[in-house]
């Protein structure tokens, strides 16, 4: 194994009991200390992966190494290097803030570190909470909890089943900064949204699964190069009946029989020809009342991918 | 040996006991009390001895056992059948713990439970009934065994069950019968010859019968036997859970 990687998934598939192929033949290569994302519609397989890899759920066939330690023979050693944030929000209740993240820690074989897991609970902003009942906390709170948990016993590698789901706004993009501080301070992490945004900004690569199957990984810088098409729509004032030569060299359509002008560019690009645009069309006295942008849905993207050969 | 692990799994169960104290100790004393009242004085005005001990006094083993094995089976299949059925199973399944640490600190933590519970229960009949212990050492381990043995029992319970009718329904359909059929009420000779061989088959007669020899030194059967049978149980447990974490039956999919 390539000592740049963390994680080896080799050959990997998965069928449950109902007879349901959830993995087929999957491959991937985490690399140390790298955020990668996994992207995926509903049902793609992508908590499944995580699973096999936290020892939740039995590969049907293939190996994963954790580290070079093989996570079934010896699943100790592996294990002890993962922290697995669930994407179901599972606590207890009676339980309080604190006595469950030392209890999880101590689950993991660490000895006492009040320090610790102080810092832990500051980073997701729970430590004036510490001593509450679980059962108080709102649910984005207890996502957190779930996270502070995954991190109490010190964890070199850290899965994050959909983090941000049902997490709001602000603390969405605070929680973004947590991970990047944790990537900072060497965790390997790999985090699963179905938010191509969200992938975007956090995901140094990012893996797409679909049907049970890895499409690709790719750098995402690349990736969005590959996908970063955006459309700005405007709606005419005066229904156009064909395009002025004038905006010939712009990507443009025409839509809705004339009243919509449809502009397609790249968010990759150094410049994206708006400014440009919307000078030509002053300049063209072709006036709009409304403008809107519209980037491709994941799930078009998906479709984008599959058609596209590999 | 991960016992920072099986430190954390025990802990956490003693505490749901502590927080549930009343109820956890209310209830057995209650209706032990309650046995007392019914077999000891409306039946025991009638049967004033057995084997040369007062009936009353008769009943204790046979009453703190009874409540020794409901108690660890449903204290220990609750245990890990909560976590399964609002899904902290995750935790446990992805730590670096191995099922023997698992088993020691869910098991552990439930066997103290009843243990405990059956002193209570023996202090409190003490209070209604003289009672003597002829080998105080015998009965102790005979009380831990049979609590840990059962607890056993009760987390492959736990493992197996997929509802909370099933989880209930093996105590009352499986534990209490047995008990009551196992010696506790009465002495095994005085059954029918049949029905004694019958008895043997049933090994909550051997736990009974080990246990009542540590007050009295009357037994229906040998103490050795006693004490091998339930050995044998507790290894029979034990190599039923080694199994379901190897498969990993209905913990991992
Ligand atoms: N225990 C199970 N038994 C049978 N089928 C299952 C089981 N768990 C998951 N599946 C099926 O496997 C497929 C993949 O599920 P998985 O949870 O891995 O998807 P996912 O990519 O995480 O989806 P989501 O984005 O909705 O979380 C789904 O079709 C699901 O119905
Ligand atoms: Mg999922």
């Amino acid at each position: 194994m390539d000592p740049t990687d963390i994680v080896s998934i080799e050959n990997v598939s998965k069928t449950y009991a109902t007879g349901f192929e959830a993995l087929r033949n999957v491959n991937l290569r985490i690399r140390r200390g790298e955020i990668l994302s996994l992207l995926g519609p509903n049902g793609a397989g992508k908590t499944t992966l995580i699973n096999i890899v936290c020892g939740l759920v039995n590969a049907t066939k293939g190996s994963v190494t954790v580290d070079g330690h093989d996570i079934v023979r010896d699943y100790r050693a592996a294990r002890a290097l993962i922290g697995l944030v669930p994407q179901e929000l599972t606590t207890d209740s009676f339980e309080s803030v604190l006595g469950t993240v030392k209890f999880s820690r101590g689950l993991f074989g660490k000895s006492a570190n009040p320090a610790h897991l102080e810092r832990v609970l500051r980073d997701v902003w729970l430590w004036d909470r510490k001593d509450h009942e679980i059962r108080t906390l709102s649910g984005g709170m207890k996502r957190r909890l779930l996270i502070a948990k995954a991190l109490s016993h010190e964890p070199q590698i850290l899965f994050l089943d959909e983090p941000t789901a049902g997490v709001d706004v602000e603390l969405r993009k605070d929680m973004w900064e947590t991970v990047r501080a944790l990537r900072d301070s060497g965790v390997t992490i790999i985090l699963t949204t179905h938010y191509i945004e969200e992938a975007e900004q956090m995901a140094d690569r990012i893996g797409v699964i679909n049907h049970g199957e890895l499409i690709l990984v790719e750098e995402t810088t690349r990736l969005m190069r590959m996908l970063g098409k955006k459309q700005l729509t405007l709606e005419l004032h005066d229904p156009l009946s064909e395009l002025p030569d004038r905006l010939a060299g712009f990507s443009l359509e025409l839509a809705n029989g004339g009243s919509e002008l449809v502009f397609t560019y790249d968010t990759q690009a150094e410049r994206t020809g708006i400014t440009a645009l919307l000078d030509e069309l002053m300049e063209a006295n072709i006036g709009f009342k409304d403008l809107h942008t519209t980037q491709s849905s994941l799930e078009e993207i998906f479709v984008d991918l599959v058609k596209r050969p590999t | 040996m991960n016992l920072h692990g099986v430190w954390a799994i025990y802990t956490f169960e003693m505490a749901r006991t502590w927080r549930t104290l009343l109820q956890s100790v209310l209830a057995p004393v209650v209706s032990t009390s309650l046995y007392f009242v019914v077999f000891g004085a409306a039946i025991g005005s009638r049967i004033t001895e057995v084997d040369g001990v007062s009936y009353g006094a008769f009943i204790v083993p046979g009453l703190i056992m009874l409540s020794l094995l409901m108690q660890s089976v449903m204290n220990a299949s609750f245990g890990i059948y909560f976590p399964r059925f609002i899904g902290t199973i995750y935790e446990i399944l992805s730590a670096p713990v191995s099922y023997l640490e698992i088993v020691l600190g869910y098991v552990g933590a439930a066997a103290t439970k009843s243990a405990i519970l059956g002193l209570i229960i023996l202090a409190t009949a003490s209070l209604i009934v003289p009672i003597e212990i002829a080998h105080p050492i015998w009965m102790m381990s005979f009380l831990v065994l049979t609590a840990v043995t059962f607890s056993l029992l009760g987390f492959i319970l736990g493992i197996w069950a997929d509802s909370f009718e099933r989880l209930q329904i093996v105590p009352m359909l499986i534990i209490t019968p047995l008990t009551f059929l196992g010696g506790s009420f009465y002495s095994i000779d005085m059954l029918p010859p049949v029905w004694q061989t019958v008895t043997l088959f049933n090994p909550i007669v051997y736990l009974v019968s080990g246990f009542r020899w540590s007050f009295y030194e009357n037994a229906d059967v040998g103490v050795g036997i006693s004490l091998m049978m339930t050995v044998a149980f507790l290894v029979l447990c034990l190599l039923v859970i080694r199994w379901i974490f190897r498969t990993g039956y209905r913990l991992r999919t």
